[in-house]
């Protein structure tokens, strides 16, 4: 219980963030994309099951508030989420390489499929543009953000299940 | 014993890849149903209404203020000039404004004599606040503070500094959401106001960075638009309401089709520095068509 409370005001709090306060401290009017650093590391961290619903809340909560159609980020948040469970196998606490490579790899995904699915289909041919001045630009600003946030993620994710097994002891 | 039935010690899981596939189906069932109808839409518009509106309120209340006292630090010396300055410019203006006054004053006479309607003042306004943008780098959408108990509807027009900004694209209880014309998604049908050539206003989200947009489909004969010529929204338009200055032309180049023309346009509002705007309540007429 503890935990679906934490990780919802988790994706609140950088909800909040990413649409009120990095706005105001963007860089050539790039934001960087905190809740696919959400999404990601709870799918490496927890497994499919987190990574899913995590991004299938934060989509939801951008189809509300931004989106046209309702579902459209929900579900490529959702899928986000569940690839990124998939390497939940091989993810150590103390590598520090394969989170920031997952994330990278999930922004730029996430970029990628914007552009074919909403600017490819409406006949904007321009790749190299939109590649270079806001995918790549995205990427790199979340990189730099998440050096930061990761480890925050972290820290909660260790102290919850601390908190989880000394329970779990009790009852044995 | 049934998966679905929870027994005391035994932990209640679903598999991940049924989930995915529970999921993924809502995901697409949401956007039919968005496509189709708008059923879905308003009760989650209310809950995000109470849920995240008022937080992003405070967050920018205290960004504002922040920024204020910044401004307030740097500009004092610069203020006093200006105040300065500015005296000066009231004791010219109240002198052009009476004389103005007394023009108006004739003015409304013969627009009376003339049956003329003050078309731009006459509409009804309501102010609003910017609250948030839009959270990724693909379109420039914005929330206001305002909702549907402020009487607000969706696609009624917003303005900002006397140019066009947008239209209200989705409504909650508390909260609205304009869509900026300078949006990647966005097409306003304009005119020019000195020759009333109709053409297509589009936002790009290649030009934003240079702070302009691109317009197309302007037949000009006669050769008669020409840069720094005004654009307002045109009268056939079934979203704008008519006269709404947009922008001024930027560039313009014949198409290599000859016919028409299509360049770029500098806008009235300048968009990265917008934090109040006016909401006008009036609808464009709507012809129900059969």
């Amino acid at each position: 219980m503890l935990r679906k409370v934490i990780t919802g005001l988790l994706i609140f709090l950088c909800f909040l963030l990413q649409s009120s306060v990095f706005p105001a401290i963007s860089f050539a009017g790039i934001i960087p994309n905190l809740l696919i650093i959400l999404t990601a590391s709870f799918g490496f961290m927890r497994g499919e099951e987190s990574g899913m619903l995590v991004g299938f809340f934060c989509g939801m909560l951008t189809d509300v508030l931004y989106g046209d159609i309702l579902g459209f980020y929900a579900l490529i948040y959702l899928y986000i989420g569940f690839v990124n469970g998939k390497f939940s196998r091989i993810f150590y606490k103390e590598d520090i390489k394969l989170p920031i490579c997952l994330i990278v790899v999930s922004d730029l995904t996430y970029g990628l499929m914007i552009y074919l699915l909403v600017f490819l289909l409406r006949g904007r041919f321009d790749f190299i543009y939109y590649f270079t001045r806001v995918i790549i630009p995205e990427c790199i600003y979340t990189i730099v953000v998440t050096i930061v946030l990761y480890p925050l993620i972290l820290l909660i994710n260790n102290r919850l299940e601390i908190g989880e097994r000394k329970r779990a002891q009790k009852f044995v | 014993m049934s998966p679905v039935i929870k027994r005391k010690g035994e932990k209640f899981t679903i598999p991940g890849k049924f989930l995915l596939f529970v999921l993924t189906v809502l995901c697409i069932l949401l956007m039919l149903l968005t496509f189709g109808t708008g059923v879905i839409n308003k009760p989650l518009n209310t809950v995000v209404g109470y849920c995240v509106i008022p937080f992003q309120q405070g967050v920018e209340k205290a960004g504002s203020w922040l920024r204020g006292r910044s401004q307030e630090l740097v500009q004092i010396r610069s203020l006093l000039d200006e105040n300065q300055r500015l005296k000066e410019e009231v004791a010219v203006l109240t002198e052009q404004n009476t004389l103005l006054q007394q023009d108006k004053y004739e003015l409304s006479k013969l627009r009376e004599l003339l049956e003329l309607d003050e078309q731009y003042e006459a509409y009804d306004k309501v102010g609003a606040r910017i609250i948030s943008r839009d959270n990724g780098n693909w379109y420039s959408t914005f929330l206001l503070d305002k909702g549907s108990t402020d009487g607000i509807q969706t696609d009624m027009n917003v303005i900002a500094g006397g140019g066009l900004v947008g239209r209200i694209s989705a409504v909650g209880p508390n909260w609205s959401r304009v869509t900026a014309i300078i949006c990647d998604n966005n097409n306003v049908s304009a005119m020019t106001l000195a020759t009333e050539d109709n053409m297509i206003v589009s936002g790009d989200l290649r030009m934003m960075a240079q702070g302009v947009i691109t317009f197309a489909q302007l037949i000009d004969s006669q050769d008669q638009v020409a840069e720094g010529d005004k654009v307002v929204t045109s009268n056939i338009s079934d979203k704008y309401l008519p006269n709404i200055l947009i922008g001024y032309i930027h560039t313009i180049e014949r198409d290599k089709n000859n016919l028409t023309k299509s360049g770029y346009i500098t806008p009235a509002v300048d968009f990265e520095h917008l934090s109040e705007v006016l909401i006008i309540t009036d609808m464009k007429q709507q012809v129900e068509v059969e």
